[in-house]
């Protein structure tokens, strides 16, 4: 986008947020959370009912927290130490809603100017024009929300949001309706905004996609507390939690027991629970006299329809083909060698295999496409409590199972930290 | 006659109707909108004329605005007179009369606005002020005319609160209701038909006038959903 006025701020969003709130599940939970947000994508990740949304609530202003701060910049948004809780209309906060929240009964020109209201005609006029044209919806102005696609509503939402020159924009799953192609091509504006403008971009999602299509920084939320951050290379693709490893998408997790280690092969074989399967993975530094359990991504599993020869992968087991479905551009495979895995491959992928239900196949997995993860039972907890941590007896629940993941993940040695001290 | 209770009654309806809207949409938006713990209160007060009978109503107001209570004298040192028995006597027991028929379809269509686009609203800018005259005013708008109108024929057709306070002076508080009365009480049963038949039609046409533009006016006029 080339609009003159495009500023380059070097402001950063500070948020220390703590709120007790309702989520969706039952139990009502306390959000917590400090960080700072440069400028840039900055995305927030978990799963519904983290607390996402209320902590971008919190910072438009449309919830109050009970304490913490928020400050852009040196421009305080809320602080009651101070007695400053500035309402949503002066923060100078893009927000867009996860609904849209398009007014019905304005066109697409009115709905885009309705946040210029101080700026004078022809500047407003000149504005509009330019941000539906770099959104390429300059063709529906006189159009209203109801008349115009989805796609074609994100983006009004969009430009609606981003003509305001917001000083931080905060976007609520921005893309989860729209099919994929539509997808990219709205990330692409986004990007190309991001670029011009430079503001802090807390960007919500669930899909793991999109915080690699977009992702400098990612946060992971978990019952309203940061139990990940750093890039999403660092935090999604090398989880070392099991909460962040099913945010992150390990479509297939095993309940696993160990067999054996090869030091000197750099890898270990566990046998998957209830079955003979023995998966070769990385050795790692594991407790083990405790299960285990290892993650792997559908996509990251090959499927062969002859015996594979000469491969590197270490493992390669037969199994029958037990359901095929087609979702969007991705074909989902359950494959049953024993344990039952999913596959995800590409339709061309599935013709040129001739794959179908009942089918016999190969299924192959490299080592390093098998993640480790120490699952942590209420064992774990008594042993932490015994450690000294201050955690209370009175939440050995599921919160004190997240606790204990949390100090695990926390923990240089990873999930060795678990054997009580000599 | 008929013509002269006919115009009385037209100009008591429209002027009490004006008045409702006046009053009806501030009230209706502090009704859908408020957080107060007491709204409950004010509530059960606007909606009391429905259930209430209109002799309660009118006998009330009566001695409210008559010479023994304070508005009642306040009133006659501004005017001259008091309000009892005169046109404005009238206003003031219609408005109160037909407030619920006025207030609850507006705070209805005014509540049933999407939270989100008030939320949305704010979010780009716009005061509380902004984001009712462009947002919840024009969807509300459904709400409005039906209480519009809904006052205007109720008031139109009212009897008990119209004797109680202005009792039988024509010109000045005969309306087509008291009129009606009176042909059946001097059993002039033909005269009483044909005034009785007039002001069926009259609320009938514009019934049919305020359902038939819902049905268009509604959000489908705006190319939604």
């Amino acid at each position: 986008m080339t609009s003159p006025a495009a500023r380059v701020s070097q402001e950063l969003l500070t948020v220390t947020i703590q709120k007790r709130f309702s989520g969706e599940r039952e139990s009502s939970f306390l959000l917590d959370v400090e960080f700072v947000a440069a400028k840039g994508f900055t995305i927030l990740f978990g799963a519904s009912g983290a607390g996402k949304t209320t902590l971008l609530d919190c910072i438009a202003g449309l919830q109050s927290p009970e304490s913490g701060k928020i400050a852009i910049g040196d421009f305080v948004l809320f602080d009651p130490a101070a007695r400053v809780n500035v309402p949503p209309n002066r923060r100078s906060v893009g927000y867009l809603l996860q609904s849209l929240a398009l007014f019905p009964h304005m066109t697409v020109q009115e709905n885009v100017q309705y946040g210029l209201a101080a700026l004078d005609e022809g500047e407003r006029e000149s504005r509009c024009r330019v941000i539906l044209e770099s959104f390429r919806i300059a063709d529906l102005a006189r159009r209203r929300p109801g008349e115009i696609s989805g796609g074609e509503r994100q983006r009004v939402a969009l430009a609606r949001t981003l003509v305001t020159r917001p000083r931080v924009l905060l976007l609520d799953e921005p893309l989860t309706a729209l099919d994929a192609v539509t997808r990219s091509q709205i990330l692409d504006d986004l990007r190309a905004w991001n670029h011009a403008h430079g503001i802090p971009i807390l960007y919500v999602t669930h899909q793991r996609a999109e915080v690699f299509a977009l992702g400098e920084r990612v946060i992971v939320l978990d019952a309203g507390r940061i139990i990940a951050r750093g890039s999403p290379h660092e935090v999604l693709q090398r989880p070392e939690s099991e909460t962040v490893a099913q945010l992150a998408g390990f479509e297939n997790i095993f309940d696993c027991s160990f067999v054996a280690a090869h030091p000197e092969q750099g890898t270990m074989t566990c046998r998957v629970a209830n079955s003979t399967l023995d998966l070769e993975v990385p050795l790692s530094r594991v407790d083990t006299s405790q299960p285990l359990r290892v993650g792997i991504r559908a996509g990251d599993i090959l499927l062969a329809s002859l015996p594979p020869q000469g491969l590197s992968a270490r493992n390669v087991f037969p199994g029958v083909i037990s359901s095929l479905e087609q979702r969007d551009v991705t074909v989902v495979a359950k494959v049953n060698c024993g344990a039952e895995f999913e596959v995800h491959l590409t339709p061309a992928a599935r013709d040129s295999l001739q794959l179908q239900v009942g089918g016999k196949i190969w299924l192959v997995v490299k080592t390093y496409s098998c993640q480790v993860m120490q699952t942590v039972d209420s064992g774990g907890i008594k042993i932490l409590i015994f450690t000294g941590d201050p955690t209370p007896k009175s939440c050995c629940g599921i919160t004190c199972v997240r606790a204990c993941l949390r100090q695990l993940w926390g923990s240089p040695a990873g999930a060795s930290c678990t054997k009580p001290p000599a | 006659m008929i013509l002269q209770a006919l115009t009385l009654t037209l100009r008591l309806a429209v002027t009490v109707s004006v008045i409702l809207l006046i009053v009806g949409i501030p009230l209706a938006y502090w009704l859908a909108f408020s957080r107060k713990r007491w709204k409950f209160l004010v509530e059960a007060v606007v909606s009391l004329p429905i259930v209430l009978p209109p002799t309660v109503l009118g006998f009330y107001v009566l001695v409210a605005i008559g010479p023994l209570s304070p508005v009642g004298r306040w009133y006659q040192s501004m005017a001259g007179h008091g309000l009892a028995f005169t046109f404005g006597g009238l206003v003031v027991g219609s408005v109160l009369y037909s407030l619920p028929f006025a207030v609850q379809p507006m705070a209805t269509s005014f509540a049933a606005v999407d939270r989100q686009l008030l939320d949305a609203s704010a979010l780009l800018g716009a005061s509380r002020g902004r984001t009712f005259c462009r947002v919840v005013l024009p969807l509300g708008m459904p709400g409005v005319l039906t209480g519009f109108v809904l006052s205007f024929a109720h008031t139109l057709g009212e009897f008990g609160v119209v004797l109680m306070i202005g009792g039988n002076i024509p010109g000045t508080t005969r309306t087509i209701s008291i009129l009606i009365y009176d042909q059946v009480q001097a059993l002039d049963y033909a005269a009483a038909n044909r005034t009785a038949l007039l002001l069926l039609a009259l609320c009938f046409a514009l019934l049919a006038v305020l359902y038939g533009l819902r049905r268009r006016a509604s959000w489908n006029l705006w190319g939604w959903r």
